[in-house]
């Protein structure tokens, strides 16, 4: 780890101020991605902006047909939230399966967002059930979020605030981990929704995407065997030493299906 | 339930386990000097490559840098290198090629993570953010990492006076009749294996804190070994030029080895050789990342396999040729380990006569390569085992069948292998028949058809391994290179008041030396386990030792307490006798309580030591004052632990993910003094076993040399969630040549689970066509494999 100044602001505003005043500032919420590059010298911010003290960000809100999760909310928070459960059982799923409860009592849904982790799970939620990214500037739809490897809609001093789901009628997320990370080596979040049906891809590509091709497969017929031959294109995917594009595209298949037999 | 009884054979909880539990160990990073200094090692960020010049004068004059020292400081300094110490023979009858292994880099960088300067300030912070400053002119040369490849010509050459990268050639067995087994062979079967490279991953990691005293001219040096009494012997004889006497190594609490820690590495030797220069203490503790660069691996062999049978399915041949990779120099037993450890192994626990093994070490850019729990030993099962179970597929037999159709049978013992070892004692049909009982081998076949209505892919694999323990008889090890001896040493010193303090040259790192040595003290002398302390990992404390790894400690460092204890019963029975006022040969002695023949006079253990040290009514004309032995025990022979180990899979096909539904091991341990840790030793073996046939596998890049795997986002540790509940039981023989007729366990289940697991998942995809899996067996793998066959099926 370099040195570096620390400020621990109690407001959004403060925040963006913090973070303008310095070139080199960086925002961190729960760190759980920002402190191992650090502790690595692979990152060197000159000031680290805590957003940690901002009671606005964290908080869950549901009514109806949305549930807002401020971006400060800790994975363990959704994980074990009764109303998110209720309304969004994917969601809830979803973020009980992130790393450990070391991780989810600390990592936060804005941080995993804004890093746009080609492995991160949220990002499968965020695309795959539609929702919308509030922040201190505007609100961004996830079609229009996620742009590529680490790299999201958010301007310089944007911050997230906070992300709302509409409740689909139907949602499941099925990941494959990684073995040695847990990451997921592909992630799939399928949801029948008001708009129709939505189904995103995390661990795969460079960031989340949807596969249009499922998603018209199931609108007629929401059913495992729908999408049974619909392969995403391999050349588009990952390739490490724990998988192949080609691995992944046939994982994306599978677990594409487990999802749709798995939505409720 | 009352508590286990404290003697040999009660699962007595482990003493050191409070001070572990409660935040009270005492590790190496734990210790800290007045005056101390922190030292951060520049390494090198690439596999190969040329130093032209190192520039310092940054480094030097950075905020609260103290020195800054290279190789060439080192040299000036007519320090040596790391030695080796074990020499090979090639079958040319020339000695092995041992290149100069120095503690930092001289003209060239040979692996990433080469040691190339070292920096030491005031803080640790500072010594890191000095350590970029040290400006490195390099010129990136190719690297070779495969052994096969290496040995090809046109290859970069890690050491230019080491041709075509060969260490050595090193051949066991006769040749000739292997031949002719196989000239006349009914069926032959062939393996190509590859014996995946690992990283240890101690827990705690490396660490050296070392001082020097001008006033009395000594060296302290605290650092995590197995083995601080060799570290010193090496470091002051051939590293450092410094008098033994004049070196004092602590190696305090240490969180784990498995190997990794057993070997004099460049940082301690270098901390210890400039806290002189400095004249002040010196810290230095591995980040992490260091651990998986540095870090002495293990295994890495590429072995092609043959095994001749009859028309029985009896084995008549056996022909092994290995490729072992060394890394880029040879750390401490980096020539015994695929030699010594691993050929002699090959007959397993069969009758085969004939067999030829053929290894040939190589060098390459990558971490040096050295012994890891288990160390030759599972590489030698994984071929065995893996030609054994294909056999039987292959001659249409049993995996028990064949087995028992070619076991030495337990009247054979003892029985002398076609590959230099003695197997003293055992019985393998027994632990086969008591592992399929607890696998329920029985119901195997339900249980694959209900996986199969869930569309899962259910498998068995068996293993029956058998390993050499207790290193080593000193003069047998000569005979094969080694450049030291194998005993162990051991002091039991009663005090006064009756309490015990043992002194012993093992040194436990998580094997739970503390208990299970004080239960065999208590056991023997009649003392409470409570009034029983052990000493251990300090060369100022104990007299001597060869340290602990091989499964050595039980059989060996046991052995040396045991003779040790044998003098002081002799010595406390002639002091009875004086006391009681009998004839010596009228003493009778029952735990800890010595009693005239016949009569109801008697005295206590604890008597006689407080006479032993009041020796007022004392035969002070025969005998000395004092109640304090030492012995140095040297084995006879190698003790043979052995055992079938028996796993059964669930494969998904869909995702290649592999679970082990049932893990079950059945062990002859001979005999064992704590169940409890003995079970707990079995547990850990099997994890690092299964990891690495399932999970792990250092990876480097074949170009660059960079290491892929060298962080935990990569590098995949076995989960308590990868793992089942095991079954495991004992079924033992007891040691024909030691007292305590022990074998040793801290091995045994990384030895013996990895071919069971990868033959779990062959049988379970032989519907699919699969005959051939690589470690470790991860999804990918598996699911390619998968893919591979039914592409084949297809065609």
């Amino acid at each position: 780890m370099y040195a570096f100044g620390y400020h621990r602001p109690t407001t959004i505003d403060e925040a963006v101020t913090l973070l303008g005043q310095s070139e080199d500032a960086s925002a961190i919420a729960g760190g759980q991605t920002l402190l191992q590059s650090l502790k690595q010298r692979l990152a060197q911010p000159g000031e680290l902006v805590d957003l940690g003290a901002i009671k606005e960000l964290s908080g869950i809100a549901v009514d109806g047909r949305t549930v807002v999760i401020g971006a400060l909310t800790k994975h363990n928070e959704v994980a074990l939230s009764s109303e998110v459960r209720k309304a969004v059982p994917a969601l809830a799923d979803l973020a009980g399966a992130i790393g450990d409860h070391q991780v989810r009592n600390v990592g936060t849904i804005g941080g995993s967002v804004a890093n746009s982790d080609p492995a991160a799970d949220y990002p499968a939620a965020v695309l795959g059930l539609g929702a919308t990214v509030e922040t201190n500037q505007r609100r961004i739809a996830a079609d229009d979020f996620f742009i590529d490897l680490f790299e999201t809609a958010l301007e310089p001093g944007e911050l997230i605030k906070a992300i709302h789901f509409p409740v689909p009628k139907r949602a499941a997320y099925v990941k494959f981990a990684q073995p040695a990370s847990r990451y997921a080596l592909a992630g799939v979040m399928v949801a029948e929704t008001g708009d129709g049906v939505r189904l995103a891809v995390t661990g795969a590509g460079a960031c989340a995407f949807r596969v249009p091709a499922m998603e018209q497969a199931l609108a007629g017929d929401f059913s495992a065997d729908a999408i049974k031959g619909v392969q995403v294109d391999a050349d588009e995917l990952n390739d490490d030493i724990h998988g192949t594009p080609a691995y992944r595209a046939h994982l994306v298949n599978v677990l594409a299906r487990r999802a749709v037999e798995a939505a409720r | 339930m009352g508590e286990p009884t404290t003697k040999i054979g009660g699962s007595t909880r482990r003493s050191e386990d409070k001070r572990f539990l409660t935040g009270q160990g005492r590790y190496t990073d734990d210790i800290n000097m007045a005056g101390q200094t922190y030292a951060c090692f520049v390494r090198s960020p690439h596999a190969h490559a040329r130093i032209n010049s190192i520039d310092t004068s940054m480094a030097r004059d950075a905020d609260g840098v103290l020195a800054v020292f290279t190789g060439e400081d080192l040299a000036n300094d007519g320090i040596g290198g790391l030695p080796c110490g074990w020499q090979i023979h090639d079958v040319s009858g020339e000695p092995m090629a041992e290149p100069p292994h120095p503690l930092l880099a001289q003209g060239k960088a040979r692996y990433v993570g080469d040691h190339v300067a070292v920096v030491i300030a005031e803080t640790k912070q500072q010594a890191r953010d000095a350590a970029e400053l040290v400006d490195v002119d390099y010129d990136m040369l190719d690297a070779v990492i495969s052994p096969a490849k290496a040995l090809e010509s046109g290859q970069p050459l890690v050491h230019d006076e080491v041709p075509d990268n060969r260490c050595y050639t090193w051949e066991l067995g006769d040749s000739g009749a292997a031949d002719e087994a196989f000239e006349r062979a009914h069926h032959v079967t062939s393996l190509d294996l590859v014996n995946n490279r690992l990283i240890p991953n101690a827990l705690e990691p490396r660490a050296a804190v070392a001082s020097y005293s001008p006033g009395e001219d000594h060296y302290t040096l605290y650092t995590t070994s197995q083995n601080p009494h060799l570290a010193r012997l090496l470091l002051s004889a051939f590293v450092l030029n410094l008098p033994e006497h004049k070196v004092r190594v602590v190696s305090p609490d240490v969180g784990g080895g498995f190997g990794s820690k057993i070997y004099p590495y460049a940082e301690e030797a270098t901390l210890t050789w400039a806290s002189k220069k400095i004249g002040r203490p010196i810290k230095w503790t591995a980040e992490r990342v260091e651990s998986f660069l540095s870090d002495a691996h293990g295994r890495d062999h590429v072995t092609r396999a043959e095994m001749a049978l009859d028309t029985d399915g009896r084995f008549i041949g056996m022909r092994v040729d290995t490729k072992a990779n060394l890394g880029a120099y040879l750390s401490t037993f980096a020539s015994a380990v695929p030699t010594i450890l691993y050929a002699t192994l090959l007959a397993g626990q069969y009758t085969t006569p004939a067999i030829h093994a053929r290894v040939t070490a190589v060098f390459t850019h990558t971490a040096p390569v050295d012994a890891y729990r288990g160390a030759g030993r599972p590489e030698a099962t994984y071929v065995v085992e893996r030609l054994v179970s294909q056999a039987a597929r292959d001659m249409g037999l049993s995996q028990a069948e064949i087995r028992r159709r070619n076991f030495i049978p337990t009247d054979a013992f003892p029985y002398q292998t076609p590959v230099a070892l003695n197997y003293d004692v055992g019985d393998y049909d027994a632990t086969l028949t008591r592992a399929e009982e607890l696998a329920d081998v029985a119901g195997f076949e339900g249980r694959r058809e209900e996986a199969q209505k869930r569309g899962k892919y259910r498998g068995i694999g068996y293993s029956t391994y058998i390993e050499a323990c207790g290193l080593a008889p000193s003069n047998i090890a000569g005979a094969l290179g080694a450049r030291a001896g194998l005993y162990e040493a051991g002091e039991v010193r009663l005090h006064p008041t009756g309490k015990v303090t043992v002194f012993t040259g093992s040194h436990s790192h998580g094997q739970g030396h503390e208990t299970t040595f004080a239960q065999i003290v208590s056991d023997r002398l009649g003392i409470p386990f409570d009034d029983v302390d052990v000493v251990h990992g300090d060369t100022d404390r104990s007299a001597f030792g060869m340290g602990t790894y091989g499964s050595r400690s039980l059989a060996v460092g046991g052995s040396a307490i045991v003779k040790a204890m044998d003098k002081i019963i002799d010595k406390s029975r002639r002091i009875a006798a004086h006391m009681l006022e009998a004839a010596e040969a009228d003493i009778e002695y029952d735990d800890g309580t010595f009693r005239v023949a016949g009569t109801d006079k008697s005295l206590s253990m604890a008597e006689v030591a407080f006479s032993a040290y009041v020796p007022h009514n004392y035969p002070l004309e025969q005998l000395e004052p004092g109640l304090d032995e030492s012995a140095f025990y040297d084995p006879t022979n190698f003790t043979y632990p052995a055992g079938s180990h028996i796993c059964e899979v669930e494969v998904d096909p869909d995702t290649g993910r592999v679970e082990i539904v049932n893990f079950t091991a059945v062990d002859d341990f001979g005999n064992v003094i704590n169940p409890m840790i003995v079970e707990g030793q079995v547990h850990g073996g099997l994890a690092q076993g299964i990891g690495q046939a399932l999970l792990e596998g250092a990876v480097y890049d074949a170009e660059s040399g960079q290491l892929i795997t060298g962080t935990y986002m990569d590098y995949t540790m076995p989960r308590a969630d990868d793992l089942p509940s095991f079954r495991v039981d004992t079924c033992n023989t007891p040691c024909t040549h030691n007292p305590l007729g022990v074998k040793g366990c801290g091995e045994a289940g990384a030895i013996g689970s990895p071919p069971a697991v990868i033959d779990a998942i062959i049988d379970a995809l032989r519907p699919l066509g699969v005959t051939d899996l690589e470690m470790p067996a991860t999804p990918l793998r598996v699911w390619q494999a998968i893919q591979d066959a039914q592409g084949r099926q297809v065609a």
